[in-house]
C-alpha cells in the first residue's frame, strides 16, 4: 500500500506492460503520517465531540422515559387519595434489594448539571452500563438501595459517554441530588467531596470510610474520574437523604414543573 | 499509495472524486462505529469506578 509512484502521462492503459514505476520512500511516508495525523483528529473528534455530545442525546429522553413510566404505573396503582404532606410518609420504602446487571430502575435528576440532565441509573459499573448511550449512570452491585439506611452508591463518566458527573465538582453544600424510582422520590442533600485514588473502595462502604461501622445515616455516593480527562484519582460527592415521597405525591414541589417537561 | 488510489478508480475525474468521497465516508464510518470504541476500552477502560 505504501508503493508511491510517479504520475502517469497517459491513461493508465497506456503504460506499456510490466513497466515498474520508481517507489518514493519519502513520499510513502508523507502519506502515512498525513493520515495518522487524520486518524488521531478523528479519534479526538469522535471521543470529545460525537461521542460526548451527539450519541448520547438519547440518555435523558431513555431517562424521562423511565420517569414517565414509573408515574403511570403508580397512577395505575393508586387507589385512595395522595397523602397530603409527604413529610408525614413515614420510614421510607425500599423496593427491591438487587436487580440484574444492566437493568434501569432509578433516575437520577441534579438540578445543578443542568437543564435535561437526568439520566437513568441501571444495576453495574460495567462498560455495558457506563459506556451505554441510554444508561451512563451505574449502581454498584452490593452497595445499599436508594433510600436505604448504609450507602447508595453509584459511578458515571465525566467526560464521555455522555458524562452523567460533568458537573461533580460545581456541586455546592445542600444541592438537592433527586433519585426517583418506580415507587417513590428521594431527595438527597449533597454534603462534602473527596479526592481518592483508584483503590479506594471504602468509600462505598454503609459508613463511607469506617466498613466496620453499623449505619444509621441513609447515604448517596457519586463517583467519577478526576482530574477531568484524567484517570488518575476519582471524585467522590457525598449526600444524605433528607425526605422521600412515594410517587403517587407526585415529584418534589420544587421540581415538579421539570418533572412535568419530561412528559412531554 | 493515494496515487494509485486515484489512478485504480475507474471513470473521469469527477466520478472518481464522488466515489472518493464516498470511501472516506465509509471509512470514517466504520472508525466511529466499531474501530474508536475498541480502541477507547483498551485505552480507557474504566475510570469513573472505585475497585
Amino acid at each position: 500500500m505504501s508503493v508511491e509512484q510517479p504520475e502517469q502521462p497517459a491513461a493508465p492503459g497506456a503504460s506499456t506492460a510490466g513497466e515498474r514505476r520508481r517507489i518514493s520512500v519519502v513520499g510513502a511516508l508523507g502519506e502515512l503520517l498525513l493520515m495518522a495525523g487524520a486518524l488521531i483528529l478523528q479519534f479526538l473528534g469522535w471521543r470529545l465531540w460525537w461521542n460526548d455530545a451527539i450519541m448520547p442525546g438519547q440518555q435523558p429522553t431513555a431517562a424521562s422515559d423511565l420517569s414517565t413510566g414509573c408515574l403511570e404505573e403508580a397512577r395505575a396503582d393508586r387507589t385512595d387519595a395522595p397523602a397530603a404532606e409527604p413529610t408525614d410518609s413515614g420510614e421510607p420504602v425500599v423496593g427491591p434489594e438487587s436487580y440484574a446487571n444492566g437493568t434501569p430502575f432509578a433516575v437520577m435528576y441534579v438540578p445543578r448539571f443542568g437543564d435535561g440532565s437526568q439520566h437513568s441509573i441501571a444495576e453495574g459499573t460495567g462498560l455495558d452500563v457506563l459506556n451505554s448511550f441510554e444508561l451512563a449512570v451505574g449502581h454498584y452491585p452490593g452497595t445499599q438501595m436508594p433510600g436505604q439506611v448504609g450507602n447508595f452508591a453509584i459511578a458515571s463518566h465525566r467526560s464521555a459517554y455522555g458524562g452523567g458527573m460533568h458537573e461533580i465538582e460545581q456541586l455546592r453544600l445542600g444541592d438537592a441530588i433527586y433519585i426517583r424510582t418506580r415507587d417513590d422520590w428521594y431527595t438527597y442533600r449533597f454534603r462534602d467531596l473527596e479526592y481518592v485514588t483508584p483503590e479506594t473502595v471504602e468509600v462505598l462502604a454503609p459508613v463511607p470510610n469506617i466498613p466496620d461501622l453499623q449505619p444509621t445515616d441513609r447515604l448517596i455516593t457519586l463517583t467519577s474520574c478526576y482530574p477531568l480527562y484524567s484517570t488518575a484519582e476519582r471524585i467522590i460527592a457525598y449526600g444524605v437523604l433528607e425526605s422521600w415521597q412515594p410517587s403517587s405525591t407526585g415529584p418534589p414541589a420544587e421540581i415538579t414543573d421539570v418533572v412535568a417537561s419530561w412528559e412531554s | 499509495m493515494y496515487a494509485a488510489l486515484w489512478r485504480v478508480l475507474p471513470g473521469p475525474a469527477r466520478l472518481r472524486v464522488i466515489l472518493l468521497l464516498l470511501i472516506a465516508a465509509a471509512v470514517v464510518f466504520a472508525l466511529f462505529t466499531w474501530v474508536f470504541p475498541w480502541v477507547d476500552g483498551i485505552v480507557n477502560p474504566f475510570e469513573v469506578t472505585v475497585e
